[in-house]
């Protein structure tokens, strides 16, 4: 009896080999590093080249004039310099085919109902008005919270939303503001959406925040804006 | 194994039906529901979603195969679990090479396809113990059975939710879409309605069975 056991407990058990374990692990991490690397390198250029289409489509949309760009920078004593500058606002200058200044447009950001919504928004210094918003990432909830870029009322609110300056161009004359859905009535004011006011909202705020930064800091400065027209297109690769 | 290597074409199409119909890893065996009521709002999410597994499915069964003389028992699932994540990883890069704004749909649910279980168990129950061609035709059955299973909830999800099938409008502007069908509550209404149906279909086939042999009916 007590030999079965024995002979049991002694025969399935195969020799535990942690040689054979260490070896076959660190062969299969090694060969997935090697195959995770050459992925990354093949599809580098073309990430990158996607994510460039997807700001250039994402500019020309919010600066519907505007049919090339240039980076640009805008640090906190409102210099503007060309192309991207660490710690400085990254502009995007829109010119229209006859090179003029249609808009710039820029990010923004604000907390939404299920996380941050980033934006790009343009503002045409002519009109004194933001002339369009693209959401560049949002987790809102499918069929409720992603109003903000599928409901076509709703984006008609960037079409031409008020951002003039207060006389002495130091701040927006009117802060921008979410009203609830129906009662909008000044050209500063968004049109919120019946059952995702949280994500509405998210949008005026950001845009607010944003805007009552840069509009100011623009002001006075589109010969300066104009003039990164042609001088630096040579210099974009 | 000697057995089931010497009999050839006719079970390795049978393996791929299996995936498919008898061993439905969603509406049969139920496996995997995390991302088959997350990202089946929409027909075109489920198709990527569904072609993604696949791939992983079917690239790591090849490779789990071929190592599988290689692979001591102890660190079997450890192993498993790197190959699954290493297609995964290239999975991910290759769809944002692809579309981002697929990419931006899809979310963190790529990734999660580490933790499908739908993979693993192919892994532990099939390519681990199968040569590479009955593993791929195993695993291709599976993923297209999945996938399948992915476009059935995700199109009656998008047509009731949106009002649309891939993106294009079905009804007129007077159709009120059920926004419920698009959020987490209509996964689960749906699925739920698949399974019935899969259900009564089976129900359906059991009295051409018991004439073979009526014991079945004892239970």
């Amino acid at each position: 009896m007590s030999e079965k056991i024995i002979h049991l407990t002694e025969h399935p058990t195969p020799p535990f080999n942690s040689a054979a374990m260490i070896r076959s692990l660190t062969l299969i991490a090694t060969l997935s590093g090697l195959l995770v690397v050459l992925v990354v390198e093949w599809t580098r250029p073309m990430i990158s080249e996607n994510q460039r289409l997807a700001v250039e489509h994402a500019i020309f949309s919010v600066i519907p004039e505007a049919v090339s760009w240039q980076p640009i920078s805008l640090d906190e004593n409102a210099v503007i310099s060309a192309g991207k500058v660490a710690g400085s606002t990254l502009l995007y200058a829109g010119f229209n085919a006859t090179g003029e200044l249609a808009g710039v447009a820029t990010e923004s950001s604000a907390q939404g109902y299920a996380d941050a919504i980033r934006i790009l928004y343009g503002y045409n210094p002519a009109c004194d008005c933001i002339t369009g918003i693209k959401v560049l990432k949002s987790a809102e909830t499918p069929g409720l919270g992603d109003k903000i870029f599928t409901d076509a009322a709703f984006v008609a609110n960037f079409n031409a939303l008020d951002v003039r300056l207060n006389e002495s161009a130091s701040a927006l004359a009117n802060p921008i503001t979410t009203v609830m859905h129906g009662k909008k009535s000044h050209p500063w004011e968004i049109d919120a959406i019946s059952g995702a006011t949280i994500s509405s909202r998210a949008i005026g705020r950001a845009l607010q925040t944003s805007a009552s930064k840069v509009v100011p800091a623009l002001s006075g400065q589109r010969d300066k804006l104009q003039s990164f027209s042609a001088s630096t297109r040579a210099e974009q690769p | 194994m000697s057995s089931l290597s010497k009999r050839k074409p006719a079970p390795n199409m049978d393996l791929f039906i299996k995936g498919i119909w008898e061993e439905n890893p969603v509406f049969i065996m139920l496996l995997g529901m995390c991302p088959v009521l997350a990202v089946t709002n929409s027909a075109i999410n489920a198709v990527a979603m569904g072609v993604a597994t696949t791939f992983v499915l079917v690239c790591s069964s090849i490779l789990i195969s071929l190592l599988r003389h290689a692979i001591p028992k102890q660190v079997r699932i450890a192993t498993y679990i790197i190959i699954i994540a290493t297609f995964v990883t290239m999975v991910d890069y290759l769809i944002q090479a692809i579309s981002l704004d697929l990419y931006n749909a899809l979310g963190a649910f790529i990734q999660l396809i580490v933790v499908n279980c739908v993979i693993l168990g192919r892994a532990e129950s099939f390519a681990s113990r199968h040569p590479v061609i009955p593993s791929v035709i195993s695993a291709f059955g599976v993923g297209a059975g999945f996938t399948l299973a992915l476009i059935c909830l995700g199109s009656v999800r998008e047509i009731l939710g949106a009002g649309r099938l891939l993106g294009l409008p079905l009804f007129g502007d007077n159709f009120e879409p059920w926004v419920i069908m698009v959020l987490p509550p209509g996964g689960f209404l749906v699925l739920g309605c698949w399974l019935l149906l899969f259900a009564w279909l089976k129900q359906r086939r059991k009295p051409a069975t018991h004439h073979l042999g009526e014991q079945a009916d004892a239970h």
